[in-house]
């Protein structure tokens, strides 16, 4: 009986390859954003190829991904709600937080335009108009670090963004821009993710530039001292490898559509 | 984890009768029945004619609504997604994220379901029953109506087992609703989202009503089939 166990052990090892044997596999959560965008397919194999692991990732909301590094549930976390992770740092569930990158929001809407906000400069006059004319937002309404963005801004504006026009859908970027787009609504996006969906919603940029729309992205090791069976070693490999040099001109080089969707900005620790 | 705390929350929520749940619930409960009235009397005719007339091809249809039971929903999901959204085929109705949109998702799931059950109801039925109504001068949808008096039991079931299927389902309704709080936010999308966001006193909260539901219903059944006694 036992020297069937271990020939079923010696062949699933043998299934997996000798990568499985190299390096520990790496759990990483992370948001919607980086995985809609295409960012991770086109990262990671470049770092797996070199530390012979793999990278598993899930991706979900910041808020989400944060209560999975706070669990133990996976090793390493690359999310952007700055607070947020200040505040999962402060609590002892992360070590070694680095800047890795940046991109930005966009407020997208339809062509049609209902609300009139099209080349606005201010993100907050923008949704301010947009809740005045009644015209149809959606939210991300999942706790993400978009969501907790757009939350922000109507927080600002005193305004309870809630109403008949304006639709919480509890899910991924990706689906709330389709979302808008089916509907003709506006919504607040991060211009990677959008980028992907351009074509297929037909959405159109309506306010960018803003110093206020930027959104810094971190990567955190989660804390060995809280979860010894962390792989620590890998998560720190890995943030090592993002903010080095060859891991910063990678995360620049990402151009679909020769478009540079995210800009590094990690410093020397 | 702890259970006991989240649990205790759960109940507190429903007995303080939060809003979020309450829309919710009154959403899956009238997407559901809506759909099962609308499905149940068409399915129940197919399922008749399909038990006791013999036309060709009638042995492919059984076979292929019952390959239908298995279908996943999410197919379904996908399939009226396409039909709905505004580059489809009915993209001119502006459906798609809305209730209806859920209710005919929840049709397309239902129908095997009723079919089949009520072609094993009419089928275990004593085949005189309709022979006599018809002796007895009966036309023949008047035999059919006795026929299905005959196996309400059976039927009723099928009607049960529908409803129970679509009130539980989340793939299709979070395709073709949207997840949108208060307008296509069901029980079933809700706790998925609850869960997905770690709040888990909400999705116990909703858990627990979906279970009564479905508990609810079946004892119904139960109880009515007893005062109409064991065939």
């Amino acid at each position: 009986m036992q020297a069937r166990a271990l020939t079923v052990l010696a062949m699933v090892a043998a299934l997996l390859g000798p990568g499985a044997a190299a390096a520990r596999d790496l759990k990483m959560a992370t948001t919607t954003s980086t995985d809609n965008s295409g960012l991770l397919t086109y990262l990671l194999p470049k770092y797996e190829a070199q530390c012979g692991c793999k990278v598993r990732y899930t991706a979900v909301g910041t808020g989400n991904a944060i209560k999975l590094g706070e669990n133990g549930d996976v090793d390493v976390l690359m999310v952007h709600a700055r607070a947020a992770e200040d505040k999962f740092v402060a609590e002892g569930y992360g070590v070694n937080r680095r800047d890795l990158m940046h991109n930005d929001f966009v407020i997208v809407g339809p062509h049609a335009d209902p609300a009139g906000i099209r080349g606005m400069k201010d993100p907050l006059a923008a949704l301010k108009r947009i809740k005045e004319k009644g015209a149809i937002f959606v939210s991300r309404g999942d706790d993400s670090g978009t969501n907790k963005k757009e939350l922000a801004f109507w927080k600002d504006l005193g305004i309870d963004p809630k109403g008949p026009g304006y639709l919480a859908i509890g899910q991924g970027m990706g689906q709330t821009l389709t979302v808008a787009g089916e509907k003709r609504g506006y919504t607040l996006t991060d211009r990677a993710t959008y980028a992907t969906y351009k074509d297929r919603t037909g959405l159109e940029i309506m306010v960018e530039g803003a110093p206020k729309l930027l959104n810094p992205y971190g990567v955190i090791a989660v804390n060995p001292k809280k979860y010894p069976g962390v792989n620590y070693d890998g998560a720190m490999a890995f943030i090592d490898w993002l903010t080095s040099e060859a891991g910063q001109q990678a995360i620049a080089g990402f151009r679909p559509k020769g478009v540079q969707l995210f800009f590094p900005d990690a410093k020397k620790p | 984890m702890d259970l006991l705390e989240p649990t205790r929350r759960a109940f507190a929520l429903l007995l303080a009768g939060d809003p979020r749940l309450l829309e919710a619930i009154g959403l899956s409960l009238w997407t559901s029945l809506a759909a099962i009235a609308l499905v149940a009397p068409p399915s129940i005719a197919l399922g008749f004619l399909l038990a006791k007339r013999r036309f060709p091809g009638q042995h492919a249809l059984v076979v292929l609504v019952q390959a239908l039971l298995s279908f996943p929903t999410v197919v379904i999901g996908l399939l009226i997604y396409l039909l709905l959204s505004r580059r489809g085929p009915l993209g001119f109705l502006e459906l798609l994220f809305t209730p209806t949109a859920i209710i005919l998702g929840y049709m397309m799931i239902a129908l095997p379901i009723l079919v089949v059950f009520t072609i094993s109801a009419v089928q275990g039925a004593d085949p005189r029953v309709y022979e006599t109504a018809r002796c007895l001068g009966a036309g023949r949808v008047r035999a059919s109506a006795t026929t299905l008096w005959e196996v309400r039991f059976g039927v009723l079931a099928a009607v049960v087992n529908g409803f129970g299927r679509v009130v539980s389902e989340v793939g299709c309704a979070i395709m073709v609703g949207g997840n949108i709080e208060g307008l296509t936010r069901n029980i079933p999308t809700a706790i998925a989202l609850e869960t997905s966001k770690g709040d888990f006193p909400q999705g116990i909260a909703l858990g627990l009503v979906l279970m009564s539901v479905a508990l609810g219903v079946n004892v119904a059944l139960a109880l009515l089939q007893g005062k109409g006694g064991l065939r």
